[in-house]
């Protein structure tokens, strides 16, 4: 096991430098640079324009650029974002708990609907339940972020007024943000009104972008499902007199759930992609909403430390759910 | 009272084919104390028949019985709740194939307890000493520690004898062995089947034990039943059905036996195979393999002639008139 977490571990070496290369060269082949980005339609002096960019060093050649940035992020220093001339790191580290609490809450509600779902679809296979929950998650499953984002608002916000448009909270209440987590610091804060409004902020989003994994978990969980109910041991359990819901749950969907953890933990890697969109869609202020900004003000290191900061998130998580999955199948352990 | 009555029972499966009778007309009555023996062909409907008895036939199979008693309680009459009460504690069952037939997620010894607790068959605080007691009573060293593994750590046998251990773990009054050694190497099997038998006379439980082996049936078996193609062929006490089969199909088994082929050649076979969902003859099933048949056997299918408890479904018997 502390063998396989090394090899693993090693493996952040080579997609270190996959990922930086990448978006390295990627925004560096956008027309622009930080600094006529800053300008804008105002125009500046060619003489200074050449003079600030020597000083930024972007007059080098391109190779010695992404040789000096490797360098740089090597030594543990991401650099400064041109805009907000704030530590890289820093701002991540404030804005990656929004990130989190959204992704949290849409992994749980996809988990939490589209397993029992799946289970329930089934045990009644066949039936109309289970033709609509199939047809549903297909649906589910192909849907585009975007275009559900704003259906939602539309139908919610707009029309019935339900729930916010955008942000976290609303302005009319300051929340200490003790932990970055709006929904835990609002608990803290003891303020009900804040509470609510913090919840009903992430309600929206958590849907749209849960939509797609629980799309997925449901189906998943239900083949899975059908795969184990016709095994011997369900039948033992049946023959010792058990409960249906014992049968189902404690037996099958124990054993059922094994491939769909892997699945849960594949999808993270989407989900954060997804949560880009989503946050740009509810004007999330999380670390997709950054990202994507920092392309329109073609802010390098903010861009090429907040992708490389999302890979090794996503390894990382891969990891934990390669660790998980071998404390859910007794089979693999030892 | 017989412990276990059943009677004309029936299980039809629906596939895409149509319907499929994989059980017909089967009786069974079992006394406690007994061992019965079940034997017959691969697909002969004899794990079926006993699923049946104990509402393990899953939806779209569909059980039919005239009679189906266990104890004086009919069992078809009672709610799905109310069953669970006797199935599991009062009858079990032991499988074919014990790699798969425990939970590979949980420790044995959690699944036997689990049995245990769900029959409130000790009070909480005895359980765990209780499964100790049950893994060492079925020959497993070191029960305190084995308890603990998960089936994948242990041997087809030792998982066979867990599955006994459960079975038994609530005293119950009749034990179903579905052909508990046809996976395990012959040298286990005979140490299971001697534990069966050695469990069997120690509690005083029925036993009903499913077989290919007919040397199995002579060494076990007070009672035997034979089945070929879904049907209970020839039913008898053990010595009688060895020293003088009435149905030919039961001749033909006992031919094959290889302590009864000394001196020939090549043992003897039954020519054909057993009929499946779409080649069921008419009249007897088994006219078309068998050496007597005439035309009434291919034309009309025989009712079981004979006392209960000594009966074949034959129209021409073997040893004179029926
Ligand atoms: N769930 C099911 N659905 C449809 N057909 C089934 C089902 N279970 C069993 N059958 C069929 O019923 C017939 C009898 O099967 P059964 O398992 O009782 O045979 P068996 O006598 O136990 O054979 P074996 O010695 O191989 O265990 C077989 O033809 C089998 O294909
Ligand atoms: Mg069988």
């Amino acid at each position: 096991m502390l063998r396989y977490l090394l090899r693993r571990i090693m493996l952040i070496i080579p997609t270190f430098v996959g990922v930086t290369l990448l978006s390295f060269t990627l925004i560096h082949l956008v027309p622009g640079d930080p600094i006529e980005a800053r300008v804008g339609e105002r125009g500046i002096a060619p003489e200074r324009l050449a003079q600030l960019r020597a000083e930024m060093g972007y007059d080098q050649p391109m190779w010695k650029q992404f040789l000096d940035y490797e360098r740089q992020v090597v030594s543990g220093d991401l650099g400064l974002s041109t805009v907000t001339h704030q530590p890289v790191w820093h701002e991540f580290l404030s804005l990656f708990p929004a990130t989190i609490e959204l992704s949290v809450c849409a992994v749980s509600f996809a988990v939490l609907i589209g397993i029992p779902l799946g289970m329930i679809a089934a045990l009644r296979r066949g039936t109309a339940f289970d033709f609509g929950l199939m047809g549903a998650s297909v649906t589910g499953a192909s849907m585009p972020i975007f275009w559900w984002g704003l259906m939602m608002i539309l139908v919610f916000s707009v029309s019935l007024g339900w729930t916010p448009v955008s942000g976290r909270v609303s302005d009319m209440y300051f929340v200490e943000p003790w932990s970055g987590f709006m929904l835990l610091d609002c608990w803290w804060s003891d303020d009900e009104g804040a509470c609510r409004s913090a919840a009903s902020h992430l309600i929206l989003p958590t849907i749209v972008l849960g939509t797609i994994p629980l799309a997925n978990f449901a189906r998943m969980t239900r083949s899975s499902m059908l795969e184990v109910l016709g095994e011997d041991y369900v039948r033992t359990a049946r023959a010792k007199g058990l409960s249906d819901v014992r049968v189902n749950v404690v037996h099958a969907l124990r054993n059922a759930l094994i491939p769909v953890a892997t699945v849960i933990g594949l999808s993270i890697g989407g989900l954060l992609g997804g949560a880009i969109l989503t946050e740009t869609i509810f004007a999330w202020p999380g670390v997709g909403h950054w990202i994507i900004e920092s392309i329109q003000a073609r802010d390098y290191p903010v861009l090429q430390g907040g992708t490389l900061l999302i890979a090794i998130i996503v390894i990382g998580v891969n990891l934990g759910v390669d660790v998980m999955y071998s404390v859910l199948n007794p089979r693999i352990r030892r | 009272m017989a412990l276990l009555e059943v009677r004309n029972l029936a299980v039809e499966f629906t596939s895409s084919r149509g319907r499929f009778r994989a059980v017909d007309g089967v009786d069974v009555t079992i006394d406690s104390g007994d061992v019965l023996c079940i034997v017959g062909e691969s697909g002969s409907g004899k794990s079926v028949s006993m699923l049946a008895a104990m509402g393990l036939i899953a939806w779209p199979g569909k059980v039919t019985a005239d009679v189906l008693r266990f104890d004086g309680t009919d069992l078809l009459s009672l709610t799905p709740a109310q069953r669970r009460k006797v199935v599991g504690k009062d009858i079990a069952m032991v499988f074919q194939e014990p790699m798969t037939s425990l939970n590979p997620c949980y420790p044995v010894g959690w699944q036997i307890a689990e049995a245990l607790r769900a029959h409130h068959a000790v009070p909480s605080s005895k359980v765990r000493d209780r499964v100790v007691e049950l893994l060492d009573h079925v020959g497993i060293p070191d029960p305190g520690r084995r308890m603990n593994n998960f089936p994948h750590q242990m041997s087809g046998g030792m998982n066979q004898r867990v599955m006994i251990a459960m079975a038994i773990s609530c005293n119950p009054r009749l034990l179903i062995a579905d052909e508990p050694t046809t996976a395990l190497d012959v040298t286990i099997q005979k140490q299971i089947l001697d534990l069966l038998v050695d469990l069997q006379k120690k509690h005083g439980m029925a036993l009903v034990l499913i077989t290919h082996d007919m040397g199995v049936v002579a060494e076990t078996a007070h009672r035997v039943q034979v089945m070929y193609a879904g049907q209970m062929v020839e039913e008898a006490a053990t010595e009688t059905l060895f020293a003088a089969p009435r149905h030919p199909y039961t001749a033909a088994l006992l031919d094959a036996l290889p302590e009864r082929a000394m001196g020939r050649a090549r043992l003897p076979t039954i020519p054909g195979v057993v009929p499946g969902i779409d080649d069921r003859p008419t009249g007897c099933l088994f006219n078309p393999r068998c050496g007597l048949a005439d035309a009434l056997c291919s034309s009309t299918a025989p009712g079981l002639s004979g006392e209960v408890g000594a009966r074949a479904r034959c129209h021409r018997p073997l040893g004179g008139a029926a």
